[in-house]
């Protein structure tokens, strides 16, 4: 059974071609992917990301029990309402889950997770949580819409409540605050998105989801399906669970490593395993890669690189460059020529450092 | 979605076939298949000379979100191909049962185009897979 978010009935009236996106009935477009990429870096576009799990943690151990359970560091949220991108690891360094931890107060902390990993990420968090006395609570009463584009702010910010908006004005990037949005329903306002864009995520109470989707849809933003958040995060260099990482990848072998805070005298789970891995050296690597020649680009294709064979991980026709571009993870050391084979073919390809697109503009070398 | 020209046949895999003079056969995907991959980025055309299998992979179609082998309706030797669909690929998702032609083959047994679908057939079939 397909779990649906409670915007699953308007995506359909918007004639949305639905898929299962980690059983649930998500929009992949609503017409044109391409389109969708394009209206998100050159205007705004809004997602419906409600498939995606949020987390409340309270108790008075909460930040230990947080620099515990995760890479990076909780130490580096000072202010109230910012935000963490880690990793979450397994005694073997291999990556569970990537999250985003929000402050919310000394006792109080808000989680992210991927919908996909929703079950494994609850069990193994109220695992660990127990020694803390950590209350984990999932809040299924949450939708949660993405909205991203240069003028992504600007448009959110004329449906807000007037006093709240100088305020939302001036959030700074990776932090969120409480406002109030039309008819006064009560919003969780995120700088932070997906798509290598600036822009807003908000969580809403599901019985004011559909009441936002359509004053953010008056207001001219365009609804987004999950194929153009795909292509828009990869240009973005942005990973993907599942498909980038999982529990059998280290953040070191997925390029994650800046995450990681390797800080004096905390013990979080994973912490021996990628220490000695580090000092070990890592065997494999994160790379770019661009394919200049027609062609696409595609998951589980073979890398050929000097030192043996690596593998395209996601990989996609890029919409802002007009050619294929993907993430590979391929053997440490001088790689040599790169090749891809592609149905039988092979085809030279260049790495490169991304992100591919920032901004809107292709970087420079891509 | 357009209307199903009347004049095509079908393979179940998506396939149209339009039988013209000197025994040529047009090929192209339907409508329906095109919405279904969605926004096509590259096509990989056979090459001029070519001998297509009914049946068998002659032509690739690579959408946004993956590649899709495009199965010959018929056999024969490709005559034509749609050089026009490498700088513009997405003319199959403007106009799949005419500008977005493939390639134009010889076919060499006629008795094949009976094991197609007529447009009648294939509407059916497009129906029973939407529901």
């Amino acid at each position: 059974m397909t779990e649906k978010t409670v915007l699953n009935a308007t995506h359909r009236a918007l004639g949305a071609r639905m898929v299962d996106f980690g059983g649930w009935d998500m929009p992949i477009n609503y017409g044109s992917q391409i389109e969708e990429h394009h209206a998100v870096r050159r205007d705004a576009g809004m997602f419906d990301v409600s498939h995606m799990t949020v987390i409340d943690l309270h108790g008075a151990r909460t930040k230990d029990f947080l620099r515990h359970l995760v890479a990076n560091s909780v130490e580096k949220l000072k202010v109230h309402g910012k935000a963490l991108y880690t990793c979450m690891l397994n005694e073997q360094g291999g990556v569970i889950d990537d999250l985003i931890v929000y402050f919310l107060g000394d006792e109080h902390y808000r989680l992210v997770v991927n919908a996909a990993t929703r079950a494994k990420d609850l069990a193994w968090i109220e695992k660990q949580a127990a020694a803390f006395g950590v209350e984990v609570k999932e809040r299924p009463e949450f939708a949660m819409i993405a909205v991203q584009g240069p003028n992504a702010r600007a448009k959110v910010l004329g449906l807000l409540h007037e006093v709240d908006r100088p305020r939302i004005e001036k959030l700074g990037k990776f932090a969120a605050a409480a406002a109030q949005g039309p008819h006064g329903m009560p919003l969780f306002v995120a700088r932070t998105g997906y798509t290598g864009e600036d822009g807003f995520e908000i969580v809403v109470p599901a019985t004011h989801a559909v009441a936002l989707w359509e004053a953010l849809a008056a207001a001219g933003v365009v609804p987004a399906g999950l194929g153009a958040r795909d292509t828009l995060r990869l240009e973005a260099g942005m990973n993907l669970y599942g498909q980038d990482m999982d529990e059998t990848v280290s953040p070191w072998e997925a390029n994650l490593g800046w995450t990681i805070a390797l800080d004096e005298g905390r013990d979080f789970i994973g912490r021996a395993a990628l220490e000695k891995q580090k000092a070990d050296g890592v065997k494999r690597v994160m790379v770019g890669l661009v394919l200049d020649e027609k062609g696409v680009l595609r998951h589980g294709q073979k890398v050929l690189t000097a030192n043996g064979e690596g593998e395209i991980l996601s990989g996609s026709f890029a919409p802002t460059l007009e050619k294929a571009v993907a993430f590979a993870r391929i053997p440490a050391g001088e790689p040599g020529t790169v090749r891809v084979d592609i149905r039988g073919r092979e085809l030279p390809v260049r790495l490169v450092k991304y992100p591919f697109v920032r901004d809107g503009q292709p970087c420079e070398g891509i | 979605m357009s209307e199903i020209p009347g004049d095509l046949k079908f393979n179940k895999s998506h396939e149209w076939a339009r039988v013209e003079d000197g025994g040529l056969v047009r090929v192209g995907i339907s409508d329906h298949a095109q919405a279904q991959l969605g926004d096509l980025v590259y096509v990989e055309l056979p090459e001029i000379g070519a001998s297509v299998t009914a049946g068998n992979a002659a032509a690739v179609v690579e959408s946004v979100k993956a590649a899709s082998d495009i199965y010959s309706p018929v056999s024969g030797e490709v005559v034509e191909v749609n050089e026009a669909l490498n700088d513009k690929p997405e003319t199959i998702n403007e106009d799949a049962w005419g500008d977005g032609w493939i390639y134009l083959v010889r076919m060499s047994d006629r008795a094949e185009l009976d094991q197609l679908l007529d447009a009648g057939a294939y509407e059916e079939l497009v129906e029973n897979e939407d529901h």
